[in-house]
């Protein structure tokens, strides 16, 4: 069987949107993160790059943000402000959710 | 949702009067509309008449509307659909089950998303019917990109991938129909049926036959017919509901609104959808004008306002206009629409230099625009930024983009909801 298997295609898999949090330093260093490894690293590094210049670009229109909240028909996007960096909580959103968890966050 | 007005066309026959038909309101084109053409509105045309005198020929609605069977239109035009899957047998599978379907589809396949892209562009199809997990390119590419370049094209996800993510992911891209592969005779026949519905819808918004009708339309045609009902009209957030009995306009209410003033204000509306609940004969009466004098009341003073009568600031009663709704939305501290491809915003209120928040407003909402397409979750419904001095919160609404601040006492949930409220207040 391990013989055959050699010879078989991948199966094609479809990324699926984690929950979890990670947080990020000014220059957009991971530091910490619950997301599971299975989660492609490019997106993490575009999510935290759009959070932290929405970040930026705000404070720049005269807005000192602290908290950004994003919300996808798929997906919930909660960003808090860290000294340039950023705590970014994910939170998929199927049809089934439990809202009330989704509002608390 | 099936022929909408089909409920409505059963209450004139004497037919058994469920609880709901639905249908999309639209309001003709104002800007087209000349004052003194409050008229046009109300001499309901062929609809209305037909039904009132009961002149109209026993077909189905759709097809006296629009003057021919449904039949006849089959013949006249051959849907193509194409089929995407990397599983060929799957593909041949297909291919046998919409061969099957009435209106006899040209059926192409493809075996990967760079092919079907490619067979996109090389000819008009009718609906996409692809399968998820596929290497490469999977399905939810693929929709991505027909989202965009075919944004009318008709799409239906057939996958074995049983997980509501997905699924949620998978209609947020604007999917038409999110199908687990059939395993059984009955599902195979209902995934047929579901098909065969989707290709023969209407290519207009609205509801067939009456599309493009205004509320107008839609009460005279309750009232000439003497029914009895609620009218349940939502624009939005923003809900209205029209008492009607026996022909009469008894009641109407529109959040704080009662009676005229919120029949008035739903009038405004300029588009929405629409249900006909069950009568409610109990309803004390407050409108005690005929429905013709309201309506034809209403519409002039839309045709005056509309030929620069706005200034003035009365209303159809001739009462003072109320403050404008937006204004009243708690803790406002400013709100700004920007239309696409217009430098300036189209309203700003409350700030003097609006130029640095347009920019923002703009940069923000493309920046997580693009995070949305990366991340294949949609586009972004609201964005909301909280901090100490004031709250701020972004929405789309079609092609126009809104930022409003707020008070920094609101919480993020009544920001989110308040911009969604302004922004349906706006294109009202």
């Amino acid at each position: 069987m391990g013989l055959l298997s050699l010879f078989s295609k991948p199966e094609p898999t479809l990324v699926r949107l984690p929950s979890g949090s990670f947080t990020v330093d000014r220059s957009g260093r991971v530091v910490v993160s619950t997301l599971p490894s299975s989660f492609p690293e490019h997106l993490t590094d575009e999510i935290s790059r759009h959070v932290r210049e929405a970040f930026l670009d705000a404070k720049e229109a005269g807005m000192n943000l602290s908290e950004l909240v994003i919300h996808y028909p798929g997906l919930k996007i909660v960003a808090r402000e860290l000294r340039g960096g950023a705590l970014i909580f994910l939170v998929p959103i199927s049809l089934a959710s439990n809202t009330s968890f989704i509002k608390r966050l | 949702m099936g022929c909408p007005i089909g409920g409505l066309f059963l209450s004139r026959l004497g037919g058994p009067r469920e609880p709901i038909s639905m249908g999309t309101l639209e309001w003709p084109d104002r800007a087209s509309t000349k004052a003194g053409d409050s008229q046009k509105f109300l001499s309901c045309p062929a609809l209305g008449m037909g039904l009132a005198n009961g002149s109209g020929p026993d077909l189905p609605f759709e097809g006296w509307m629009q003057g021919g069977s449904a039949q006849s239109r089959r013949m006249d035009t051959k849907h193509k659909i194409l089929l995407v899957d990397d599983d060929a047998d799957f593909l041949d599978l297909y291919r046998e089950i919409f061969r099957q379907l009435p209106c006899a589809p040209d059926i192409q396949t493809a075996n990967s998303g760079a092919r079907a892209i490619a067979l996109l562009e090389a000819e008009p199809y009718r609906l996409l019917v692809t399968d998820l997990k596929m290497p490469r390119m999977d399905g939810l590419q693929l929709l991505a990109i027909v989202r965009r370049k075919f944004p009318n094209l008709r799409t239906v996800v057939l996958t074995s991938v049983v997980d509501e993510q997905f699924r949620s992911r998978v209609y947020s891209q604007g999917v038409d129909l999110y199908w687990q592969k059939p395993s059984a005779e009955r599902e195979i026949e209902m995934l047929k049926d579901c098909v065969q519905s989707l290709l023969e819808r209407n290519d207009n918004a609205g509801f067939r036959g009456v599309q493009s009708k205004s509320l107008v339309d839609i009460i005279q045609i309750e009232c000439l017919s003497q029914s009895s009902c609620v009218l349940r009209i939502s624009n939005g957030p923003l809900i209205g509901r029209i008492w009607i009995n026996h022909g009469e306009l008894f009641d109407a209410e529109a959040g704080e609104r009662k009676g005229e003033e919120a029949f008035v204000h739903i009038l405004s509306w300029k588009s929405g959808n629409f249900e006909i609940l069950p009568a409610e004969p109990q309803r004390e009466q407050t409108i005690q004008k005929s429905y013709n004098a309201l309506l034809l009341e209403t519409v002039q003073a839309f045709d005056e306002s509309q030929a620069g009568g706005k200034a003035s600031g009365t209303t159809a009663e001739g009462a003072p206009a109320a403050k404008d709704p937006i204004d009243q939305l708690e803790g406002l501290e400013f709100f700004i629409a920007l239309k696409a491809g217009e430098p300036k915003p189209a309203d700003a209120r409350k700030i003097e230099n609006p130029e640095g928040m347009t920019t923002w407003t703009r940069a923000t909402l493309k920046r997580f625009r693009t995070l949305g397409d990366k991340l294949q979750v949609g586009e972004p419904d609201t964005i909301v930024g909280l901090s100490m001095k004031g709250h701020v919160s972004l929405a789309r609404n079609e092609q126009v983009e809104f930022c409003a601040g707020w008070h920094h006492t609101l919480d993020a949930l009544t920001v989110r909801r308040s911009i969604k409220q302004a922004s349906a207040l706006w294109a009202s």
